[in-house]
């Protein structure tokens, strides 16, 4: 077969943007491997010399790695339940339901959806300091099941008109309510979105930075990416310690985005899913 | 419909139709408002005083101040270099994001085999935590001969000398924009073969009958065809930029003086580092209406988005 050149050039752009792409991966995770020490390894390595696992085996023995991993799963997994959970609820009401104010109220979830989380931060913080929040579950877990209920909640409504009404009638001949169509027909027709969404919910929730550093104050509360970035601050130099933190946090961010691949519901960039 | 209720007033059907509704929506409802809307309404109601967090009601109503104060008082230089940067942040970022992501999904495109492949190491860095991101940012740009930026450039001769890329305002940039640009490339690649998924195997069939070249097929038809597409990208990384925070927050912290600082950024400084508040609420509401202005007119152009 003769090879074009357009196609080798094609070919070049393409796997250098590869290799840029996955140099940074690739370098975290060489040095990770590397020996404990306290300056940076030299020459820099973008493949592992050898595969070392002391770094992990500090990293685990050493911090309160798993408390703060079991932290971060607490704290999504309760949040990706309950946001689930209020979300799915609402949007039934609002794809089903018909009752004064039904179009402001869904607009003025829609609005508050233009507005990044990041930037409520403050009023927030007044809002769970004047309840006395500060510093515990409590007040984050209510503030980012809220902050997540309005775009789900979209995302559903429209998941949920899709649904036909004829498969509703069924159960109404059976003799059944709103409840019952909920629970039997439309919750059990809708799990590839509620799993795509939860994933979002799960995964926004995993990585959130600002929310846990801004209100919680307690080292015992914190969540693998406030820890990681306090590690980074006590470590400055011990970068193979560092890196090996990252590639734990790292990781189920991994796996999620292979389960989600598999029902890939494309949406614009980090919209959405969660507003911390 | 009952039989009774066309002689229920409006009123009364109103009120039935919000009794049979309640148990589905009320519980979310009340929430979006307790921690949403109503902390978005006193945002703006704070950036009015003086606020004080230890205790609220001492708060001094201060009008427009905060604002004044932001545009033309004391705090100008440091607002407005904040606001320079996520200008400038815009402008370095979106071109380059845009073109080479355009560029990977026309590639990815057209290639035979392992598309899912491309598709996904390209995805890697969109799919990443911004945290370990810039942890790995500081690793490759860490200054001294050991940084593996410093060393590669050097062993290609293009450096003389080790660079420290965080103590000089526009190395520190040049490092917040490559991170901007590097994370972007993949969600832009991604929109952009929705986007060419769009248009018909047929135009380009017709154009190679013509004798086109693969460049003219570009410029001629997919350039032109994917606009829509390439609007939405813009519009979105544009309200992107005014939402850099954490890579800056990471790298430099706004140093060195401040001269890398970002809006989000110097908000969140100014209300948890120096506790105003107050002027913290009204940084927040600049980049919100300049937010939503944007969102609103993105929008208007693509209202199937909402579809």
């Amino acid at each position: 077969m003769r090879v074009r050149p357009s196609q080798v050039i094609k070919d070049l752009v393409l796997w250098l943007f590869v290799i840029l792409s996955v140099i940074p991966f690739l370098s975290m995770i060489s040095t990770s491997f590397s020996q404990a020490m306290y300056e940076l390894p030299y020459p820099p390595k973008i493949l592992p010399d050898s595969i070392n696992f002391s770094n992990y085996a500090k990293i685990l023995k050493e911090s309160d790695f798993f408390r703060y991993f079991l932290n971060s799963v607490f704290l999504s997994a309760a949040v990706t339940v309950a946001v689930l959970f209020i979300s799915s609820l609402s949007a039934y009401g609002f794809a089903r339901f018909d009752f004064p104010g039904k179009k402001i109220i869904f607009n003025l979830y829609l609005f508050t959806m233009m507005v990044p989380g990041v930037l409520n931060l403050i009023a927030q913080y007044s809002v769970i300091n004047r309840m006395h929040l500060v510093n515990t579950y409590t007040g984050i877990l209510l503030l980012m099941i809220g902050g997540g209920i309005a775009g789900n909640t979209f995302f559903l409504r429209g998941f949920f008109e899709d649904i036909p009404h004829e498969l509703e009638e069924s159960v109404v001949m059976d003799g059944g309510g709103r409840w019952c169509i909920f629970r039997h027909i439309v919750l059990p027709l809708s799990k590839p979105a509620l799993g795509t969404l939860g994933i979002g919910v799960f995964s926004g929730v995993w990585s959130d930075f600002f929310t846990v550093l801004t209100f919680i104050k307690d080292p015992e509360k914190w969540t693998l990416p406030v820890a990681l970035q306090l590690l980074r601050g006590e470590h400055a130099t011990e970068w193979g310690t560092v890196m090996a933190a990252s590639v734990l946090l790292f990781i189920p961010e991994l796996v999620m985005f292979v389960i989600v691949q598999k029902h890939f519901v494309q949406s614009g960039g980090g919209e959405g899913a969660v507003k911390g | 419909m009952d039989r009774g209720s066309s002689h229920k007033t409006w009123f009364q059907k109103g009120l039935r139709q919000w009794v049979s509704v309640a148990p589905y929506i009320l519980i979310g409802f009340v929430f979006v408002c307790i921690f949403v809307i109503y902390p978005q309404i006193k945002n703006i109601w704070m950036s009015l005083t003086e606020y004080n967090i230890m205790q609220p009601s001492k708060s001094i109503f201060i009008g427009f101040q905060n604002y004044e104060k932001a545009f033309a008082g004391d705090e100008k230089d440091n607002f407005w270099m904040a606001f320079r940067n996520v200008i400038l942040y815009g402008v370095f970022t979106i071109p380059a994001g845009m073109i080479i992501g355009l560029i990977l999904a026309v590639l990815v495109n057209g290639v035979k085999r392992c598309g899912t492949f491309f598709r996904a190491v390209l995805y890697l860095p969109v799919l990443i935590d911004w945290i370990v991101v810039s942890i790995i940012f500081l690793y490759l740009f860490a200054d001294g001969k050991a940084g593996l930026v410093n060393y590669y450039l050097m062993r290609l001769h293009i450096l003389r000398q080790p660079v420290s890329w965080f103590s000089n305002t526009w190395t520190a940039n040049a490092v917040i924009w490559i991170f901007g640009i590097w994370k972007s490339i993949g969600w832009v690649m991604i929109i952009d073969l929705a986007g060419l998924q769009g248009i018909s195997k047929e135009i380009y069939e017709a154009a190679e009958i013509d004798g086109a070249s693969g460049i003219q097929k570009f410029w001629k038809i997919t350039v032109p065809l994917i606009r829509p597409t390439t609007y939405f990208v813009l519009i979105n990384l544009i309200i992107g930029s005014f939402n850099v925070f954490i890579s800056v927050y990471m790298l430099t912290q706004g140093g060195p003086v401040g001269t890398t600082d970002v809006l989000q950024d110097y908000m969140y400084n100014q209300a948890f580092k120096y506790m105003n508040f107050g002027y913290a609420c009204a940084i927040s509401v600049i980049t919100g209406v300049s937010i939503m202005l944007l969102t609103v007119f993105r929008d208007k152009f693509f209202k199937y988005e909402r579809k």
